[in-house]
């Protein structure tokens, strides 16, 4: 029995009923271990991952349900597992005859179960609420969108006017009883959905454009204000105890959209609820988080989930240690795409050729490992001396945003700062996570635009965000509330701040903009930097930015050895120009150069120049020694 | 005899609904014929219309109780269904039974006899009873007879405290006793524990004839050895008991949960009573009396309820893996146990676990394939009151298996298990074994000591570091470390914490609108450590609230009219940097950073963490830290213990050893602390007092603790006597002179220094008095002739500090720049 690709794609459950009605003769069968093999065999076939049509890029309606989809996203709460029926006796309604089904995969069982039956089998799974990968920059969403194969078409299952439901009706027959259900649904063109800008069909999926709107609207809890996407429930059925929070994921599963589930959840009635254990266990708001209309959030039951190392659309999907020809083409040509990119930042940041270079180690330093409790590779770039004219930190953060493939620009206003809420907190009476905009995916950049400060004062929560970020920078963790206790989530974020003087925040390297620009022609200097180079030299720099976090490192003995006598003769000259915390950074700085360059062991040469810029850096700091107070 | 847990599905489903069983008992025949005579006795009262739970505790009119919903003396014994062998024997005089809604109803259970029938495919197994009686309970191996009499003989091993009319038991003890039981105990509670419930009865009314209970004694295990964590509940867990940990985080309003439900007919007014079985009422369609169909209406009034509470319950935080949200877990408890916990409490819950499908509803032809899961709660046991009480060993049992206890053992029986586990503490950072070690005894602890008796209150057990030095030194580092290491660890920074976040604070909670204490970080870490970095940074006002907590242990509070006492016993680890951004060499700790000797004197340790700038050090701290930089992680595993080990021997240490001072080790200990005081006699200074006697004590049981010991020996008085000298070297010695003087930790100066100011003041005082009777000085003259007369170099504040010794003295007054004599 091997049915065609497209029925793997169009009907996975027709693949896994068949396999478990095979089974039924032969207990021993192990069929689940065998369908999971059968869907990750035919996705590893050559581009057979783009012929499964994207949740990130498909409009939920289009999607066929009970088909197979893929979705990247970020596992932002982890539910409780549920026991389901994994087999379960019913009764078929044409031949009246009790027959065994399979509940694997499914949301929804078909009619007439027994559920005295001694057949039953309980099984578990375990549900992940899933966002878009949080900051995830349009470069990314579009360039995985143009290399999708999938072939879709909007869906018959669904009414067309269904489909353009936009969520806040969806929210009114929360509230309204099911009655709303029965009547036929009239008039989508509701006057809350003209000021959608054209398509109007994907509005269904946007979050709140502030965190702060009502909260009678359903919130899709994403980490970040003004995301978009589907959120999801993905239900996953085996190994979930190696899943973590705020990991990234591209998930394929079965797509399951089934009105009952929703409508279930809207059931409150009254009478029926005294006698059933179950509706009086949850609270309305802790229904709604997690049942919410499977208009809104689908449910994905995985066949496969596959861990992101990167969310680089451009590089190749194997690992960088199996493909060892793309690897080496690159690497020969890191150093000529380092030399471009340098000549690249360079005017961006008013022709400061060290503060570009700086920028490069900042942009692919990475938290590699822990030793106890000292996270390892990071570095935090405080960018001071920026220019507050003719909003330079935005452009700045714009060129960034096309660099990486996650960026999150967080302007430390007062008013951001006292109302945000940066570090996410269980809501017990909800029983979920809600999230934080400190709920970030690996290597995301977060840019600190503290030339936004303005004078006031941070009240509690304001204080409590400030030290967060310092959390954040110094140990790269957050603190999760959990109300009566506090939880460490290890995180890897780039934090960069751009500061006039000295950033009030704690970073691993200051530097100070030198600019070659008089200030009289700063505002025409600035309007007129390029922000859009050619699409060709952007993809070298992107490819080369992710290559380079992605590299192994190591240290010969020999140069261990001339890095300790480097050391002690600079201790020998003058015991206070460097101190162990100067020898961390400079091993940090020597790292990334040679990253920077291609190369994955530290040779002298690059231990030098490391050095040297280090003292280049050091000498400046040094003529700007700015007292603000923040000095420790 | 197959496994119990190899037929998860079929165990669950229908135990008393099965028709086709034949029954000699007839079980399955309706209760409501028998109780027709008792309902038309009192079937002209007045339906009462109250409140489920207004009656509950008040015994004295049980007869007037038949009538109200109050779920417990509503059922008289006569009214006892006696055809279930579950129910508890023979009626006993004036005590009335009461249902157990946290077991589900299990009166209908029929009994088998296997003589009669074979064990069906579904798992009734043979009896193992070697008696002449057969029966087993359907669908189980428990048979009746048998397991009510093992349990009399078990209750009169180990027979337990009758206060309440409760027996709570260990299921420790019933696997001790008879392991047979105890796997029947956990693998079918709901029959089980009925049958002890009648076992205990029979066993007190027997000796206690003419007692009379409030209800009948109804038996709650805990502490089932299937005790497990929340994440490991698995669909084989479902209708066994367990034992699971963790923090209530939401307890629901009472419900009152039908019982049994009380219809009438409209027509004949004929009554009927059908019981609630798992949630479902089955409405009688036709009225038996006049065969109306449709007629009978449920009476609320008449219908018995039981009190019920939906308690949400998380993992504990110290349970969870890294990278995970806590799980959470539905609770219901019963009856009695309705507002025992508290949200916040942290407890071990004993119950059933039980899966019940959703709900089929009739409209919809597709219902959810998933189960709704909670526990029905038959003991809880806060875990958290044994901080209040002492120790506890219940709770303590299932913290270390066997085989982690017998790793523990072993590493402490090596020799060098204290050089290994200082070496083994924060690994990253480099060097410094003492303060490593210190903050190693820190972490164990001394032995508390009760003197309330004799009016000294407890004797603080928490040994408290202060680690000070110049910046970029690690030591915030090795604070983060201690807060990832212990569980109850509380990290705060001086900077940003005021007195509330330390202490406590009252809020009003949004919910409830209530004033609500919310404790700070001081309270938090009871137990545990506190971590405060940045501890020079503190306003005077936070660090006032320190000098209780850091010597009585306790933290007052008189906030928004809540006077309370909270404990806060905890060990303090603070980091303190210079006040200017170096460490002066040349002066002493209090004058480097700049903090009252008050709360320095309540510091054990006092170490400082500086540069030692030597050639070798450095040397082998680039090694150090350039091997950090590309050393893999499996080479870093190999070298040093792991922190999981470093955790759990810390534990067990804390919780087992209770070492206590030997002969020798006391004389050693008085011995070092009479030297201590010689030390300083010699110059006319005191070098020690009290404290630092019982600093000593502590380390040295600290010490005793990392070994394991129960004794303190003289070799840990020499290894605290050790440290406590390092520590002393480090900070208290006196830059003038370089030796080391407690009077400058516990005074704030030196004894040499406040030598030299009384000298300048007498050197002043002749000064004045050689000028002969000039009646006002000028201030600046005064200070260059002392200048000038003196050998020493006499600074600005010494001089100021010699007018107000002599303005104390009354000799002189000083206003302004002028200087008057006093007559």
């Amino acid at each position: 029995m091997m049915p065609s690709t497209h029925d793997w794609i169009n009907n996975p459950l027709g693949v896994v009923e068949g396999m478990f009605a095979a089974s039924q003769n032969n207990p021993n069968s192990g069929w689940e271990a065998k369908a999971v093999e059968f869907f990750k065999d035919h996705l590893k076939e050559k581009d057979a991952h783009t012929w499964v049509p994207s949740l990130n890029d498909v409009p939920l309606h289009y999607l066929k349900p009970n088909s197979l989809v893929k979705f990247r996203c970020l596992i932002q709460d982890m539910f409780d597992p549920e026991f389901y029926m994994g087999v379960y006796e019913a009764v078929d309604p044409s031949t009246k005859a009790k027959v065994l089904r399979c509940g694997k995969y499914k949301d929804v069982t078909e009619c007439g179960v027994d559920f005295d039956s001694r057949n039953t089998v309980t099984a578990e799974r375990q549900t992940f609420y899933c966002v878009p990968i949080p900051g995830e920059n349009p470069w990314v969403k579009e360039s995985y969108a143009g290399s999708s194969q999938a072939r879709v078409v909007p869906s018959t299952s669904y009414a067309p006017t269904r489909q353009k439901r936009s969520y806040e009706e969806d929210d009114d027959m929360d509230d309204m009883d099911t009655q709303m259900q029965r009547e036929p649904h009239t008039g989508p063109q509701s006057p809350t959905e003209q000021h959608g800008n054209g398509d109007c069909k994907r509005r269904e999926t946007e979050a709140p454009s502030s965190q702060t709107a009502p909260a009678s609207h359903l919130d899709l809890n994403f980490p970040l204000p003004g995301e978009k996407g589907p959120s999801c429930l993905v239900k996953v059925y085996e190994d979930w105890d190696g899943f973590k929070l705020n990991d990234t994921l591209e998930v394929f599963g079965i797509l399951s959209v089934s009105p009952a589930l929703s409508a279930l959840a809207d059931k409150k009635d009254a009478s029926s609820s005294l006698l059933d254990p179950t509706e009086c266990m949850e609270t309305a708001e802790e229904q709604r988080v997690h049942s919410p209309p499977a208009s809104l959030v689908p449910r994905l039951h995985v066949l496969y989930a596959k861990p992101l190392p990167h969310n680089n659309p451009l590089l190749p999907s194997a690992t960088l240690e199996d493909n060892s020809a793309f690897l080496s083409s690159t690497l020969s040509e890191m150093a000529s795409v380092r030399a471009e990119l340098l000549t690249f930042l360079t005017p961006i940041l008013l022709g400061d050729a060290l503060a570009a270079e700086y920028l490069i180690l900042h942009l692919i330093s990475n938290v590699y490992s822990r030793r106890d409790v000292l996270p390892l590779g990071k570095f935090t770039l405080n960018l001071s001396g920026c220019p507050t004219v003719a909003s330079y930190t935005e452009r700045f953060y714009q060129i960034i945003q096309q660099l990486v493939p996650s960026s999150y620009y967080l302007g430390m206003s007062l008013q951001n700062m006292n109302q945000m809420r940066f570090v996410p907190k269980k809501d017990y009476s909800a029983n979920r996570l809600v999230s934080g905009a400190l709920q970030l995916a690996r290597n995301t950049s977060l840019f600190l635009d503290e030339t936004q400060l303005e004078q006031g004062q941070l009240d509690t929560a304001g204080v409590r965000n400030v030290t967060a970020l310092g959390n954040l920078i110094t140990w790269q963790k957050v603190d999760y509330d959990f109300n009566y206790h506090q939880m460490e989530f290890p995180c890897n974020i780039n934090v960069l701040i751009a500061s006039e003087g000295r950033s009030l925040l704690p970073s691993d390297c200051q530097i100070h903009l030198q600019s070659q620009i008089t200030p009289p022609h700063m505002e025409e200097y600035l309007s007129s930097i390029h922000v859009h180079p050619q699409a060709s030299q952007l993809n070298k720099f992107r490819m080369y930015l992710s290559v380079a976090r992605l590299l192994n490192y190591s240290i010969s003995d020999e140069v261990t050895k001339s890095v300790e006598d480097d050391f002690v003769d600079m201790r020998k000259d003058d015991p206070q120009s460097i101190s162990a915390e100067d020898l961390h950074r400079m091993l940090v700085v020597a790292r990334l150069l040679s990253l920077s360059l291609g190369q994955t062991s530290l040779s002298r040469d690059s231990w030098l120049r490391a050095k040297h810029i280090e003292l280049l850096r050091r000498s400046r700091m040094e003529q700007h020694t700015c007292v603000n107070g923040n000095e420790p | 005899m197959s496994s119990p847990t190899s037929t998860p599905g079929g165990r669950k489903r229908g135990r008393n609904t099965n028709p086709s069983t034949p029954s000699s008992e007839g079980p399955t025949s309706p209760p409501s014929q028998r109780r027709r005579g008792q309902d038309s006795s009192t079937g002209d009262l007045m339906p009462m219309p109250t409140s489920p739970a207004t009656d509950m505790l008040s015994p004295a009119a049980p007869q007037d109780n038949s009538l109200l919903s109050s779920p417990r003396p509503s059922v008289l014994p006569n009214e006892v269904d006696m055809s279930s062998p579950l129910m508890y024997g023979t009626p006993m005089r004036g005590t009335p039974a009461r249902q157990r809604p946290d077991l589900g109803s299990v009166r209908k259970a029929p009994q088998v006899d296997l003589q009669s029938e074979p064990p069906s495919a579904d798992g009734a197994v043979t009896s193992e009873s070697n008696t002449g009686q057969r029966l087993v309970i359907w669908g189980t191996d428990v048979n009746v007879g048998t397991c009510k009499e093992k349990f009399q003989r078990k209750v009169m091993v180990f027979i337990s405290v009758v206060g309440d009319p409760v027996l709570n038991v260990n299921c420790l003890h019933v696997q001790s006793f008879d392991a047979e039981l105890y796997r029947q105990l956990i693998c079918y509670p709901q029959e089980v524990i009925p049958t002890f419930d009648m076992a205990v009865n029979e066993l007190f009314f027997e000796r206690f004839p003419d007692s009379i209970l409030e209800f009948q004694i109804q038996v709650r295990p805990y502490n089932a050895l299937k005790t497990r964590n929340m994440r490991n509940l698995n669909p084989e867990d479902i209708d066994q008991l367990i034992t699971i940990s963790g923090m209530v985080i939401r307890t629901s309003q009472l419900i009152p949960e039908m019982q049994e439900a009380f219809f009438q007919c409209q027509v004949c007014a004929f009554s009927t009573r059908v019981e609630v079985d798992r949630g479902r009422i089955a409405e009688p369609s036709v009225c038996r009396n006049c065969n109306t169909t449709h007629s009978l209406a449920i009476v609320h009034n008449r219908s018995v309820f039981s009190d019920k509470q939906m308690v949400k319950i998380q993992e504990s935080p110290e349970d969870m893996p890294a990278g995970q949200t806590p799980h959470t877990t539905i609770v219901y408890a019963h009856n009695d146990l309705v507002d025992k916990v508290q949200p916040g409490d942290r407890i071990n819950i004993t119950g059933v676990y039980r899966a019940v499908p959703m709900r089929a509803n009739p409209r919809q032809s597709n219902v959810k394939s998933v189960y709704k899961t909670h526990i029905d709660a038959i003991h809880f046991h806060k875990t958290d009151e044994k901080r209040l009480h002492g120790l506890d060993e219940d709770a303590e049992q299932k913290l270390f298996t066997e085989d982690r206890v017998q790793t523990l053992k072993e590493l402490a029986a090596k020799p060098d298990v204290y050089e290994r586990l200082s070496s083994a503490l924060a690994p990253s950072i480099y060097e410094h074994e003492d303060i490593k070690k210190g903050i190693l005894l820190q972490l164990f602890g001394g032995a508390r000591k009760d003197f309330s008796q004799t009016g000294r209150g407890n004797f603080r057990a928490d040994v408290n570091i202060l680690l000070c030095g110049d910046p970029g030194t690690s030591k915030s580092q090795l604070l983060q470390y201690v807060y990832n290491l212990v569980p109850r660890g509380q990290y705060t920074s001086g900077k940003g914490s005021s007195a509330v976040g330390l202490t406590a604070y009252v809020m009003r909670d949004p919910e409830t609108r209530q004033l609500v204490l919310q404790t700070g970080a001081l309270v938090l870490s009871d137990n545990g450590i506190c971590c405060i970095d940045e501890f020079d940074k503190m306003s005077d006002s936070t660090r006032s609230v320190l000098h209780e907590v850091m010597e009585q242990q306790t933290l007052s509070i008189a906030k928004a009219g809540i006077i309370c006492q909270l404990n806060a016993r905890t060990s303090v680890l603070a980091a303190a940097n210079p006040i200017e951004s170096q460490w002066n060499p040349k002066k002493t700790t209090i004058e480097n950073i700049q903090l009252p000797h008050t709360l320095l004197s309540r510091f054990d340790l006092i170490f400082l963490m500086l540069d030692p700038q030597d050639e070798a050090y450095d040397r082998r701290l680039a090694h150090h830290l350039v091997s950090l930089y590309y050393q893999s992680e499996e080479q870093i595993e190999e070298e040093f213990l792991d922190m999981a080990v470093l955790r759990d021997y810390i534990a067990y240490a804390r919780t087992y050893i209770n070492p206590r001072l030997s002969e020798e080790a006391s004389q050693a200990l008085i011995e070092a602390y009479v030297d201590m005081r010689k030390i300083g006699s010699g110059r006319g200074m005191v070098s020690a007092y009290p404290r630092q006697l019982e600093s000593l004590i502590r380390l040295a049981e600290a010490h005793a603790k990392v070994r394991f010991s129960e004794k303190v020996e003289t070799i840990d008085v020499e290894e605290a006597k050790r440290l406590h000298r390092e520590a002393l070297k480090q900070s208290a010695t006196d830059p003038r002179t370089g030796f080391v003087d407690i009077s400058i930790l516990t005074t704030g100066m030196s004894a040499t220094a406040r030598k030299r100011k009384e000298e300048v003041a007498q050197a002043l005082k002749k000064l004045i008095q050689a000028k002969g009777k000039t009646p006002a000085m000028k201030y600046q003259q005064l200070l260059e002739d002392l200048r000038g007369q003196s050998e020493n170099a006499i600074t600005k504040e010494l001089f100021d500090e010699a007018l107000r010794a002599l303005a104390d003295e009354d000799y002189l007054t000083v206003t302004g720049k002028t200087v008057r004599l006093l007559a």
